[in-house]
């Protein structure tokens, strides 16, 4: 057992892991921030997606140790300060973009990160970014249509479909 | 109620999905969010070859490891029930399948990869797994039966010992309709005949399966939290044929749910594993499968082997269908597995056409393969996928258009009787397919194919008709059929003193929005907010006996109970009003959330009535009982039969075999729509799962039974650049005529509308480039597309 001590959703919080403890299980286990979740074993699904010191990182390919010192920030951190939606948040709920909601809060970090550093993206840019998340249930064609409304470009509301 | 819009809330609004606001904030509760106090952890040790005897299994290093709580093995489920199957076939002899035991760990023999052997129960998971390590097995390896063919010959190795052989039942359909099938097809003027192989598929929610069971020392009563689509049927089965639990003591919840697809019907090993061991070692115990077990543990999918037949007659009209198939089974037969091929099947083969005769020939075999069942569409797209691409196939033998010949054989006059037993309510296969047209821009493709034969590539055009069964019922008529269950649903509407209202439901949801879809209905048969309205599930100490969602029932079985114990509500609500007004019941009506008195300007707000209901002061106490809380069973006198005709465009680069989907259109007829923007998230989800069966997914054995796709390293899943945007369009609706909504079904259409008409895309792309490839067997991977373009 080692002793790691990060920022989360900007509070310090420091614990005794196992070397082998991965960031996820840190997050969903110590810290019961459970909105991070476990799709896969193979680093192949993005339902694990927090950000580390600001980028999207999948928090399956990550120990817990890694982050000894950062900065992370978790799903549970991303709603406005008043509680409501954020503007990513808001549009896959306006947009349908989810279903079960299990690949949703990696789909959000993801899309927060994609917007960062390309605010316009095309769709294909969209499709190719989120290679590494994985859906079932929505076939990306809301998810997508929620991130292109999230940057501010036009899309037909889904009462109109 | 304002309609098709963003803002209303009642039927036909595409009302916002208010469970999406937890979701998006990672305040969902799924099972393996759930923690008990005190908890323990459970790693299963699996089987590693595919079949297997047990010689031995020691234990003695491990059980001294650090954190172990308990080891069990086979021998601790002696005397215990297996797990077991909800449905028996009878087969075309009159004998019932073959049924074979399926202990909850494994019992002389391993029978596939990822058979659970032994399990450890630890403090802590990697205690656990680090113990399970130290388990030394003894396990002579057995030749294994993989594939069908050369499991049903004499000499196949024997998945049971005690089975005569590896057919489980060999299945006929109608069986009075072969002597006819066969002189059709005899006298026909043309026969198309088609060989095609099903591809095995995982059905892979994104949510691995997860089972929490704890159990009260002081009222012997269990508590088990799992991933189903089904809780009650959990309860049923596990307590009374697996553990012998009174339904009374044991409580299953099934909490927020990450996708079902059908995998998460079944009753598992884990579960009942976890609710065993919670009393035998008083310990809560977990279990949270990771990936790699889901693929070697969840029931697959699909994988049948058929040959078909369409014969025609002269003017080119559909006389007869006869098709072979063999389905497998897996090792074991997981809950519903029988039913697939079969009930699910068979009865689908008609499809949207007057063939006048049809007969199904159905063998099921079992394998050293993990179980096959129900998985998205279940049957029926096997069964459309066979007729589709057939149909496709005599339209290029016969050189005529393939719309054209849908379009001739199309049934036109409803109810319609098919030869395969099931009748169809209504249905507008014409309307349909001229939505589609329009939709999918049919016109244009001749252009969209010379700009991409400009790049160099090949283009190709598939379209495809389906029909579904959905709601499968009445309760009566599948028992005759050997369901060993009801399909009814429940209901009930609890009306609170200050009128709002929760109902409780026995549908499920992992995905498909019924806390937002089922208070539309609600809230426009009562005229109040739909805010007011909550809804129920997934809990068995909440609700009363419920079927749970599978086959597009929910709204169209679950949504009929709702919508009857509504109408009893409104009865006793009435007469509570006609009381309050001093009126006469029948001049009662309700409106807009008041109740008023007909001719009068007389009104009592649907809160005083309720008020009333619970503060009985001024009550006709005489006629009625105080409260207002109703309940109702629902029990559908037939399925419903949504129906619609889709459109993929390919693209194919003869460089590399590769195939892109460029456009896809479905047009369905789902009858009546509670909230639009849902039903097309529905087909959408659909539409890419068959777009991956179609072209990426496989779920592969070597020859010693080895799963080779057993990650998502190896079993492609589509991702986001794998589809394109989807035109859907529900316009044409002919409402189900036996069902108070009208509603007919729409979560798995687009998974059995959609692999046809991918496949015929890529086949006309290729014989567009001069390919006489007549047929591909799913997924058309590049490298079988390039071999097929090499001859
Ligand atoms: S859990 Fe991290 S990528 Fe799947
Ligand atoms: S919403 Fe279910 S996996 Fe994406």
């Amino acid at each position: 057992m080692a002793k790691v001590a990060m920022t989360v959703n900007g509070k310090s919080v420091s614990r005794e892991v196992e070397g082998r403890t991965l960031l996820v299980q840190f997050l969903r286990d110590d810290l019961r921030l459970t909105g991070t979740h476990v799709g896969c074993d193979t680093s192949q699904c993005g339902a694990c997606v927090v950000h580390v010191n600001g980028e999207a990182v999948k928090a399956c390919t990550m120990f817990a140790l890694e982050a000894e010192g950062a900065e992370v920030t978790t799903i549970e951190a991303m709603a406005n300060e008043d509680g409501s939606l954020n503007v990513v948040q808001q549009a896959f709920q306006d947009y349908h973009g989810l279903q079960c909601g299990f690949c949703t809060p990696g789909m959000v970090m993801s899309a927060t990160s994609l917007l960062k550093d390309n605010p316009k993206p095309t769709e294909q840019e969209i499709r190719d970014y989120l290679e590494g998340n994985i859906c079932r249930c929505t076939g990306y064609h809301n998810i997508i249509k929620a991130i292109m409304a999230a940057s501010g470009q036009d899309m037909p509301s889904m009462a109109a479909e | 109620m304002p309609k098709d819009s963003a803002t209303g809330t009642g039927i036909g609004a595409s009302t916002k999905r208010r469970e999406d606001v937890r979701f998006l904030t990672g305040n969902g509760n799924y099972t393996d969010d759930i923690n008990v106090h005190g908890q323990a952890y459970v790693h299963f040790l699996r089987s590693d070859v595919a079949h297997g005897r047990i010689n031995g299994i020691d234990t003695s290093a491990a059980e001294g490891m650090p954190g172990v709580v308990r080891i069990f093995t086979g021998k601790d489920f002696e005397g215990i029930g297996g797990l077991p199957c909800g449905w028996q076939v009878t087969d075309k002899h009159g004998e019932v399948m073959k049924e074979p035991g399926h202990p909850v760990l494994a019992q002389g023999k391993v029978r596939h990869v990822g058979d659970p052997v032994a399990a450890v129960v630890a403090d802590s998971l990697a205690e656990a797994r680090d113990a399970a390590e130290a388990i030394i097995l003894d396990i002579e390896e057995l030749p294994a039966a993989v594939n069908m063919k050369a499991a049903l010959e004499p000499d196949a190795p024997k998945v049971h010992d005690d089975l005569s052989d590896n057919l489980c039942y060999d299945w006929g359909f109608v069986e009075e309709n072969k002597g006819a099938v066969d002189e059709a097809i005899k006298n026909a003027a043309h026969v198309t005949t088609l060989e095609l192989i099903n591809n095995r598929l995982v059905a892979n929610p994104m949510e691995p399966r997860v089972a929490v069971a704890d159990w009260n020392r002081s009222n012997d009563e269990y508590t088990l939290y799992t991933t189903s689509q089904n809780p009650h049927v959990i309860r049923l089965l596990m307590g009374a044929f697996v553990l012998g639990i009174p339904e009374h003591k044991l409580r299953v919840v099934a909490p927020d749910v990450g996708g079902g697809f059908g995998t998460k019907i079944f009753h598992y090993a884990e579960e009942a594993f976890c609710t065993f061991a919670a009393k035998a070692c008083k310990r809560p115990v977990k279990w949270t499968s990771t990936r790699s077990e889901a693929f070697m543990s969840d029931a697959h999918g699909r994988d049948h082997v058929t040959k078909i037949e369409l014969a025609l007659d002269k003017d080119n009209n559909f006389t007869a269908i006869r098709t072979e198939t063999l389905a497998n089974m897996g090792a074991y037969l997981s809950t519903f597995a029988p039913s697939v091929p079969t009930w699910l099947h068979g009865t689908l083969m008609a499809g949207n056409y007057k063939t006048p005769n049809i007969y199904v020939n159905v063998k099921a075999v079992f394998t050293n393969t993990v179980p096959v069942d129900a998985y998205r569409g279940a049957g029926r797209p096997e069964a459309t996928y066979q007729l589709e691409r057939v149909i496709d196939m005599a339209a290029r033998e016969l050189g005529v258009d393939p719309i054209a010949l849908r379009r001739q054989n199309f049934i036109t006059e409803f109810p319609y009787a098919t030869p395969v037993a099931v009748e169809y309510d209504t249905g507008n296969y014409p309307a349909t397919m001229d939505k589609l047209e329009e939709i999918a821009d049919l016109a244009g493709f001749d252009a969209r194919r010379k700009e991409s034969e400009a790049k160099g590539k090949l283009r190709g055009l598939g379209v495809n008709c389906y029909i579904e069964a959905c709601g499968i019922a009445p309760s009566n008529l599948v028992g005759q059929l050997g369901a060993r269950a009801g399909l009814y649903e429940s209901a009930t509407v609890r009306v609170n003193a200050t009128g709002s209202i929760s109902v409780m439901t026995g549908s499920h949801s992992h995905g498909q929005g019924h806390e937002t879809a089922f208070p539309q209905v609600v809230a426009e048969m009562l005229g109040i907010d739909a805010s007011m309205i909550d809804i129920v599930h997934g809990d068995t100490a909440r609700g009363p006996m419920g079927m749970g969602t599978y086959g597009s029932r929910s709204l169209a079985v679950g949504g009929s109970a709702m919508v009857r114990a509504t109408e009893k509500i409104i009865n006793k609500a009435k007469k509570i009003a006609a009381h309050l007004m001093e009126a006469s019941e029948g001049d009662i009506e309700l409106k807009n959330g008041q109740f008023t008195v007909a001719g009068t300007d007389k009104s009592v707000a649907w809160g005083d009535v309720t008020l009333a209901a619970y503060v009985p002061h001024n009550y006709p106490l005489d006629d009625i009982e105080p409260g207002l809380e109703e309940t109702a069973f629902y029990d559908p006198s037939n399925f419903t039969y949504p129906s619609g005709a889709y459109a993929c465009e390919v693209e194919l680069d003869p460089e590399t075999g590769k195939v892109t989907v460029e456009r896809f259109s479905a047009a369905d007829d789902f009858g009546n729509i509670i909230n639009p923007m849902i039903v097309s998230g529905q087909v959408h989800g659909g539409i890419a799962q068959g777009i991956g069966q179609a072209l990426l997914e496989n779920c592969i054995y070597d020859e010693n039974g080895q799963l080779l796709s057993a990650s998502y390293m190896d079993y492609a899943m589509p991702r986001a650049d794998d589809v394109p945007f989807y035109a859907v369009d529900h316009s044409c609706q002919t409402p189900c005529t036996h069902n108070p909504l009208g509603v007919k079904g729409c979560g798995e259409a687009g998974a059995i509308g959609s692999p046809p008409s991918v496949i015929n895309a890529v086949i006309d792309a290729l014989q567009s480039g001069g390919h006489k490839v007549a047929h591909l067997d799913m997924p058309a991977s590049p490298s079988r597309v390039w071999a097929a373009m090499q001859g």
